[in-house]
């Protein structure tokens, strides 16, 4: 009588309310036991990249927005810096204070949304709709300055589209004092909490090596205990002005990486903060006029600029010819940019690494022989977007 | 022409019974979303009638228009029958709750092993629901429900144990009345805790709402029931819950007792004290709802049968011990 159990194959997704999308994965179960899983992606398949390939570089810069819809601006980063590093111009110092208080703010935006659903994953539904009243608050600063909350383009390269309106940044301060009050809040539900540390705490243990081995990066990284981060590593931009700590984790489990979120919530308040007192005055923009369009009111009198406008908005730039990679440290970890240019005005290739693919892809290595509710649990803690993942 | 009679003053009286009950179970509803509503910074539903009270009639009016979708590869008669079964139990234990001294509809000797029949009868709705859907879903959230709901009621079954050694009596207005000089409350606080647990586990609510967990199993065991049949799920679920209050305040909060024996207090009727403690315990109902995490399945049988059942039945143990030595055995019923 050795009969083998017979398992179950449940498909999970991609339309079941914990698939954070249209994440599609295929179980293996025993019982309740995971024994296989197998995620199927290309759901939300939109061919981003090829796209860019038909697009100016400035037409380019919303489809950035659409990859991680939650971070957007963090996105147009590493695009814009790519374009920077190939033209090879100089980003004003304004311009670039502007661009990393957005991208905090960005990764604000993402963690709270990723700590208040992993919450929401394993039960908890109280934290997604107090962390989801300060995300409305921070879409409301990407309004003011962009006119838009979602998808953004804001970053242009060589710059922002616009400078901070008036009483911005005033009210982002006001934010950034309370919001540390909020974050012990949100703590005081999970952080504490038993049943929150009996789902969390030993779950989906990822080991330093095989982060690295999975070309883990962000958070899944440095929850594992790897102080890998490209804002101090490879200070790019004008990070190495600012003073902050990187958060990292010791066990490697869901549990890690729930705090390293919460940590790293501080510390890009306090880096916004910073950011907003250190601000100095001057052009948000390149002053290259090939590059960067020219002042409305310049087109009425200067022949030159309106040629600029013209060209700039009908042809676009041109690129010299060449490659480059360029690599921030976006909310959910190494979000890079391989830029192949032919010296025309559209880029020849675009490649985008996005960190949750390389996420995505350790599930079956990470919830064999756990509990069917673990796997929410680790999706929770895995900080899965679609948009970036299918581009 | 006397049996007539009979007959139709009981029907009046059991009429009488589940209006009320399938009223409250209304306004209970109203009442859960909002507690949870607030505690989550919303203003819950508010709309419909004043303070949004009629929401919950608003919303079974819409269910009783949707459609019954039955699964093709259902089992048709109990994929009917389960909700039916669920609602049904839900609502016949009503029968011996004591509202006040007089205000009971069968006031049994054995009122209290009544209610334990029914409500662990309460679980076939479930199972039923689960299998008969014939998807998985379902199934594994009913595997799930059959579990837990005999897991916990062991430990409730234990609890109450301990309430009737101190009372000598299976009749609820007898359980009752044993409270005059002290609620069980107090004498039995670890036990209290534990019932109300356990009750949580009972009902499937959060932290133990594994059945219908919608981050895993979907909506477990009601995925592909809609319309009416979804309805009845879900109010036999609130039923239930108001149940189980109604059995706490009971067991532990001296039932229809009044608890402020004091001029203006001392002129309210026993149902209304009855209703108030009820209420109480079903506002800490929806807290916990609002504030905890979901358990995993195996973390939740080893607290049902690794803590709490130990622990209560040693508390029987301490019990029964204390009233045999102490000479305070009540006399017996």
């Amino acid at each position: 009588m050795n009969k083998k159990n017979k398992t179950i194959n449940l498909n999970f997704g991609p339309q079941h309310p914990a698939a954070h999308g249209v994440l599609r994965l295929i179980l293996e179960l025993d019982g309740e036991i995971v024994e296989k899983i197998d995620p199927h992606i290309g759901l939300l398949h939109r061919g981003t990249e090829k796209l860019i390939e038909h697009k100016t570089y400035t037409q380019s810069v919303p489809y950035f927005d659409r990859l991680d819809y939650v971070a957007p601006m963090n996105q147009e980063h590493a695009f814009a810096l790519a374009i920077e590093r190939i033209l090879n111009i100089e980003v004003p110092i304004r311009a670039q204070y502007i661009r990393i208080l957005f991208c905090e703010i960005g990764r604000i935006l993402s963690h709270l949304l990723n700590i208040t659903t992993q919450a929401l994953d394993v039960g908890a539904l109280t934290p997604s709709l107090w962390g989801f009243e300060e995300r409305e608050t921070l879409m409301t600063f990407y309004e003011r300055a962009s006119g838009s909350r979602l998808h953004a383009n804001y970053f242009r390269p060589g710059g922002v589209h616009k400078d901070l309106p008036r009483g911005l940044s005033d009210d982002i301060i006001l934010f950034c004092q309370n919001f540390p009050k909020i974050l012990d809040d949100l703590e005081s539900l999970l952080t504490d909490n038993r049943i929150f540390k009996q789902r969390n705490v030993d779950i989906g243990i990822v080991t330093k090596q095989e982060a690295l081995d999975h070309s883990f990066s962000g958070v899944m990284l440095r929850g594992s205990g790897v102080p890998w981060d490209l804002r101090k590593s490879q200070p790019y931009e004008s990070y190495k002005d600012f003073d902050f700590k990187i958060p990292i984790g010791k066990n490697g489990d869901c549990y890690d990486r729930y705090l390293c979120r919460m940590e790293e919530m501080r510390e890009s308040t306090k880096i916004i903060i910073d950011c907003i007192k250190k601000m100095p005055a001057g052009p948000v923009k390149s002053i290259d006029g090939k590059i960067t369009p020219p002042k409305r009111e310049d087109l009425k009198n200067s022949m030159e600029a309106l040629i600029h406008h013209f060209k700039l908005f009908s042809e676009g730039f041109r690129v010299p010819a060449g490659e480059i990679y360029a690599a921030v440290e976006a909310p959910k970890g190494e979000f890079g940019v391989y830029l192949i240019s032919d010296g025309s005005n559209k880029p020849y290739k675009c490649k985008i690494r996005a960190p949750g693919f390389s996420h995505l892809q350790s599930m079956d290595y990470l919830l064999k022989g756990h509990m069917l509710a673990d796997v929410p649990a680790v999706l929770g803690s895995l900080d899965i977007v679609f948009g970036e993942i299918d581009r | 022409m006397i049996y007539l009679n009979t007959l139709f003053s009981e029907i009046y009286k059991i009429i009488f019974l589940l209006l009320p009950v399938l009223v409250s179970v209304a306004l209970i509803v109203w009442l859960d979303r909002r507690v949870w509503a607030f505690v989550q910074k919303r203003k819950g539903p508010n709309v419909v009638g004043p303070f949004g009270l009629l929401q919950t009639l608003a919303d079974a009016l819409k269910y009783l228009f949707k459609e019954i979708i039955i699964p093709a590869s259902a089992n048709k008669v109990i994929f009917i029958l389960a909700p039916i079964v669920t609602m049904t139990l839900a609502l016949i234990a009503w029968a011996v709750i004591p509202f006040s001294q007089d205000m009971v509809l069968a006031n049994i000797n054995v009122g209290i092993l009544y209610l334990f029949a029914v409500s662990s009868l309460s679980v076939y709705g479930i199972i039923m629901g689960g299998w008969a859907s014939n998807s998985k879903y379902p199934f594994l959230g009913a595997i799930r429900s059959a579990a837990q709901m005999v897991s916990y009621e062991v430990s409730i079954g234990v609890i109450i144990v301990n309430v009737l050694l101190c009372v000598g009596s299976l009749n609820l207005n007898k359980i009752v009345l044993a409270q005059e000089n002290v609620w069980f409350i107090f004498p039995l606080f670890p036990m209290f805790v534990i019932f109300f647990i356990s009750a949580l586990a009972e009902t499937n609510r959060p932290p133990f709402d594994l059945p219908e967990a919608e981050s895993e199993l979907v909506a477990g065991y009601q995925t592909e029931y809609s319309g009416m049949m979804y309805a009845m799920f879900w109010l036999g679920e609130y039923a239930n819950i108001l149940l189980l209050c109604a059995l706490g305040s009971i067991l532990f909060l001296g039932g229809w007792l009044n608890p402020i024996d004091i001029y203006p207090f001392s002129l309210l009727p026993g149902v209304f004290w009855m209703i108030f403690k009820i209420l109480i315990l079903f506002v800490l109902f929806s807290l916990v709802k609002a504030i905890v995490p979901r358990y995993r399945f195996d973390q939740l049988m080893r607290l049902g049968w690794k803590i709490f059942l130990p622990i209560s039945l040693i508390w029987v143990v301490i019990t029964a011990s204390f009233l045999f030595f102490l000479d305070m055995l009540p006399a017996g019923g």
